[in-house]
């Protein structure tokens, strides 16, 4: 059980707001582009300075080092990056299941990453991302370079996820279909502010 | 065997080529001619400069006066690595890890040279100090300023990557190993080669000033041997010195990489 609250969080573009994500469930997050939605998952995530609070349960944030705070709140960007040649290099460890509900063979992982398409690159960073186990998952956009068959797969494997571990699921979508599909909560931004929809 | 004497008119005709070739650089447009002609001038100025101080130094040496000359040094070695920089750490940071990380390898290595290698007759004795010392400054300030520019540079280059591995809850010193492993590197290889070439490729510059002045050539080949090996070890702990604190500033205490703390790259 790990629900996220914010707490008058100060993010890039955005009046001051507070968010509860709840265990378990989803929350999809929409509004034009370059209206901060990114910038909002970096500031949660604590990869950008910020202020306001943020509670993991009963723990704030400032109670965790940098790092630990990431691995509890995994972000997931909108295009990945990989800093070693190989697949597996990037992975601590491998979880077949996860390769496998996502259409992945397990050679997988001796793949070279200058080969792997966009399709490919976005389904190995969410498993990259999963492996962790966090406790909170921040979506960019994470089915935006996929097929129609990959997206769902990927919608799935995310709502059969966060229902085992309880996991507290903010997803960036512009598709409105998606947005019905995956979230039970619906938050917008409209001109520089956070609303409930 | 007398030292030979230069005269003001030798100098003169060693100073036409600069010119000259400043010349040729303007017809081909290499547009380089306004950097050679201001470093040539600040060659003839500085050195002739030193020369006077040292003079004066030599016959007044008072251990306070000695210092203010090795500080002055320090600051604009300092300045150096940062003018040297693409993209500069902003505020006190962009001087102050060149000239702290000189501080820490060169002044160390001259005061153990001084003491324990060569025990000069006071330690501080000018004749000495002031040479090794600025040797010293002059090559670990190149591989200082080598380092911290392929550090900032491949840490901006590589920001997405670093960010990614922070978002996979990395520490930051594992996130930016890689890069900082390549700036070590770096910033090594010019005195590696130095050494590798030394003798049998070039003669260095110690070594020929002495031989000119008159000393014995295995005499001045000990003194270049020692020389080197300083330097290697000034710049490699200068050098590790600087990537360290660089590195370190790179990222705050989130652990968030903060490249708005390096300024926009030099036009």
């Amino acid at each position: 059980m790990s629900s996220l609250t914010l707490k008058q969080f100060h993010s890039p573009l955005l009046a001051p707001f507070d968010l509860h994500l709840p265990a378990g469930e989803c929350t999809t997050l929409s509004g034009p582009s370059g209206c901060g939605k990114t910038r909002l998952l970096r500031a949660v995530a604590d990869l950008d300075p910020h202020q306001g609070e943020a509670w993991l349960d009963e723990r704030e944030k400032q109670t965790f080092s940098g790092p630990e705070w990431r691995r509890h709140v995994g972000l997931l960007s909108a295009e990945s990056a990989w800093w070693s040649e190989r697949v597996g290099d990037h992975f601590n460890a491998i979880d077949r299941d996860l390769l496998t509900n996502l259409d992945l063979p397990i050679e997988s992982t001796e793949w070279q990453i200058s080969r792997l398409s966009s399709g490919e690159r976005q389904r190995l960073a969410l498993i990259r991302l999963l492996t962790n186990r966090p406790q909170v998952l921040l979506l960019d956009e994470p089915t935006a370079n996929l097929d129609a068959g990959n997206i769902i797969k990927v919608e799935r494997l995310i709502e059969s996820w966060r229902k085992k571990y309880q996991t507290a699921v903010l997803w960036i979508t512009h598709d409105p279909a998606q947005q019905k599909r995956v979230g039970e909560h619906r938050r917008q931004i409209e001109s520089g502010r956070l609303r409930k929809r | 065997m007398a030292l030979i004497l230069l005269t003001p008119l030798d100098l003169f005709l060693a100073a036409v080529l600069v010119p000259a070739l400043a010349l040729l650089s303007f017809r081909l447009s290499l547009g380089i001619e306004r950097q050679l002609l201001i470093a040539a001038l600040r060659t003839v100025i500085q050195l002739s400069l030193l020369g006077l101080v040292l003079k004066f130094l030599f016959v007044q040496s008072h251990p306070l006066l000695i210092a203010s000359l090795a500080l002055f040094m320090l600051l604009v070695a300092g300045y150096e690595v940062m003018a040297r920089q693409q993209r500069r750490f902003i505020g006190f940071w962009g001087m102050g890890i060149g000239t702290l990380s000189m501080f820490i390898s060169s002044f160390t290595v001259t005061l153990l040279a001084l003491t324990v290698i060569i025990r000069a007759e006071p330690w501080y004795s000018v004749q000495y100090l002031i040479p090794l010392l600025g040797m010293l400054l002059g090559n670990t300030m190149s591989g200082i300023a080598i380092a911290l520019d392929n550090l900032t540079h491949n840490a901006w280059r590589q920001r997405h990557e670093i960010e990614a591995r922070l978002l996979l809850g990395h520490p930051w010193d594992e996130a930016i190993r890689e890069i900082r492993r390549t700036a070590l590197r770096s910033g090594l290889i010019p005195i590696i080669n130095a050494m590798a070439a030394a003798g049998v490729v070039s003669l260095p510059g110690m070594m020929t000033g002495q031989i000119l002045a008159g000393a014995p050539p295995f005499e001045a080949g000990k003194y270049q041997i020692l020389i080197m090996l300083l330097i290697a070890a000034g710049t490699g702990f200068g050098a590790m010195a600087a990537v360290w604190i660089g590195s370190k500033h790179l990222f705050d205490e989130r652990e968030r990489l903060r490249l708005d703390r390096l300024s926009p790259p030099k036009a």
